[in-house]
């Protein structure tokens, strides 16, 4: 167990630094909620899916589908290193015919499931997926990452009110509670009151964990498999920019087009990454 | 092509409803990826009869239009055909953006048929008329857009777009229809059926509308006006050569639809024409008007969509016709 999180804290380094290195190439974007979703993605990718990267649409995989799809950056950084593609391929983010565009695109880059960034849609799609699965009998898992924000989106409630009846317990939900939207507060915007009580209300397994911790995550993912009658919700208790102590107190940080100050603060923190890592950066 | 084929005007004993359960039964018999999807309107739609036929293959949504085709996306990318119903205000106007993005945009294969088309949602009234439909799925990039006009048509559809990948909408009515065809007749995509052959004028229509431009045509042959109809089923691809065709041939257009008369088969026809074959053109449909409770033979009444409109339009074309 403490190899694994030893090698889950490894990649989760790995993960932040190509999402920081490839945001800061372009110059622009989603810091807050890439950085926000870095731990669960270690988790899910490092340890959690059955996945082959040279294989990439395999029967036998499990789903991974990325609701808030403006985690794209951070998701793509993972993709890169479990090899679905070059990693050079993360500095042509968002440029003119780019195959690695803001929001996730399942025809454009290998390994991507379902093409998210309209809110409240890929859960959709990730609840047909896991009822497909469940249809043909089928033991593939499904995992989907829906934002705080996004559950201001009525059609996320259609999906889990979906996913209980058909007790879809193949279906993990992991809700990125990063208390922040594009406008502010989720507090103040949609007050959320509370994400555990209402999945349970909704019908699903529900766990919190912190979310800034792979050993939680991986502790609460393992944990929502052993129950075979329902779907399963994991609240992450996370912070916007995490990881970045600097971009985490910076109060505007949903979309970031740097200053000079933050420049420099993504600089030094990509330079503390990469001598943790000792320069090595692949998997 | 069909020359002169004499119609009768006769009520189906089969129900376009009717029509769909079959078919569906049949096709998700013959192939266990078809899943059927509904939101709460399978008695509407004679689906919930099958319930036992294909356990596993019939899936009740609820009355959840957005997460439906959302979920027939998820389906889809594990490689399950979902084949959708609802109204057709619901499938189009109140899930547009799930799907456009989760199933068009995402290249899904979607078959999503829309009932109660147009006048035909009577006294569920202008909430649940849909006029506005076929606009809608004209601007979705690589959809392929039907109305069908009778239950042959909608079967030989059915089965023709369960074997085809992408998006493909269906456009119907729920009641039966006038029939029009023999069941061995065959329906292309980008196509249309002539059902009457004439020079003076063409006479362009779809879904229930096709048998009032018939009934038309036979208004117009009092006068001595010889009209041609035309099916055109096909509203994306629409059939281009056709049009053109009898552009040359006549010299002046009607077309009829239970539609907007912005958006549908009437913009795609003056789309073709005017980039093609200018010639003059009128376009039966509904006029910035919203739907309301009544009778389909009423509410035709209401919004001008009768033979008696059609032919008013064709001899004022007439009047004015020149030779091009």
């Amino acid at each position: 167990m403490r190899a694994l999180i030893e090698d889950l804290e490894h990649f989760r380094d790995q993960i932040r630094l190509k999402t920081l290195q490839e945001l800061n190439h372009l110059g622009f974007g989603h810091y807050g909620g890439s950085l926000s979703i870095v731990e669960a993605l270690a988790v899910l990718y490092g340890e959690m899916l059955n996945i082959d990267p040279f294989n990439p649409r395999s029967e036998e995989r499990d789903y991974f589908i990325l609701s808030k799809g403006h985690g794209g950056p951070a998701y793509y950084a993972t993709l890169a290193l479990k090899g679905f593609f070059p990693e050079e391929l993360l500095y042509t983010l968002n440029q003119n015919g780019t195959s690695l565009p803001s929001h996730p695109d399942r025809n454009l880059t290998p390994g991507v499931d379902m093409t998210t960034g309209s809110l409240g849609q890929g859960i959709s799609a990730a609840v047909g997926a896991a009822l497909s699965h469940q249809l043909s009998g089928r033991s593939n898992r499904t995992y989907c990452i829906v934002g705080d924000g996004e559950l201001n989106e009525g059609q996320c409630w259609e999906a889990f009110q979906f996913a209980a009846h058909h007790k879809l317990n193949h279906l993990t939900v992991l809700v990125d509670d990063n208390k922040k939207q594009l406008d502010g507060l989720t507090k103040d915007i949609i007050d959320p009151i509370d994400f555990a009580e209402k999945f349970r209300a909704f019908g699903f397994y529900t766990v919190r964990a912190d979310g800034s911790s792979v050993r939680e995550i991986y502790t609460a993912i393992q944990d929502g498999k052993a129950q075979h009658s329902q779907p399963v919700a994991i609240i992450l208790d996370t912070v916007k920019g995490q990881g970045v102590p600097y971009l985490e107190a910076k109060e505007d940080n949903h979309h970031i087009r740097p200053n000079a100050q933050d420049k420099k603060a993504i600089l030094e923190a990509i330079a503390d990454l990469e001598s943790r890592l000792g320069g090595e950066v692949t998997v | 092509m069909i020359n002169s084929v004499t119609i009768s005007y006769e009520t189906e004993d089969i129900e376009m409803r009717q029509a769909y359960a079959q078919t569906l039964l049949k096709l998700a018999k013959q192939n266990r990826n078809i899943i059927a999807l509904e939101a709460d309107l399978m008695s509407a739609i004679s689906t919930n009869k099958l319930q036992n036929q294909i356990p596993g293959q019939l899936i009740n949504c609820g009355i959840m239009e957005a997460n439906m085709m959302g979920v027939a996306a998820g389906l889809s990318i594990t490689g399950k055909i979902p084949f959708l119903h609802t109204f057709a205000q619901f499938a189009t106007r109140r899930a547009y953006d799930q799907l456009f993005v989760s199933g068009a945009y995402a290249r899904l294969n979607l078959k999503i048929l829309g009932s109660d088309s147009g006048v035909t949602a009577e006294h569920n009234g202008g909430t649940h008329m849909a006029f506005e439909d076929l606009g809608l799925m004209r601007l979705v990039p690589k959809a392929v857009v039907y109305e069908a006009s009778d239950s042959t048509m909608l079967t030989y559809l059915l089965k023709k777009i369960a074997g085809e990948y992408g998006i493909h909408y269906i456009r119907t009515m729920r009641k039966a229809a006038v029939k029009l065809y023999e069941p061995d007749e065959t329906f292309e995509e980008g196509k249309s059926k002539v059902l009457r052959e004439g020079p003076d004028i063409a006479l362009m229509a779809s879904g229930i509308m096709v048998a009032e431009a018939l009934k038309a045509a036979d208004l117009l042959a009092e006068k001595g006006i010889h009209a041609a109809v035309i099916d055109m089923y096909s509203i994306k691809p629409v059939d281009h050569e056709r049009i053109v065709e009898y552009a040359r041939k006549t010299g002046a257009i009607v077309t009829a639809e239970n539609h907007n008369a912005i958006g549908g088969l009437g913009s795609a026809v003056a789309e073709v024409l005017s980039e093609q074959a200018p010639v003059p053109l009128r376009r039966i449909g509904v006029k910035e008007q919203f739907g309301q409770v009544g009778k389909t033979e009423y509410l035709k009444e209401v919004y001008h969509l009768t033979a008696g409109d059609i032919c008013r339009a064709a001899c004022e074309l007439m009047d004015g016709k020149k030779p091009i």
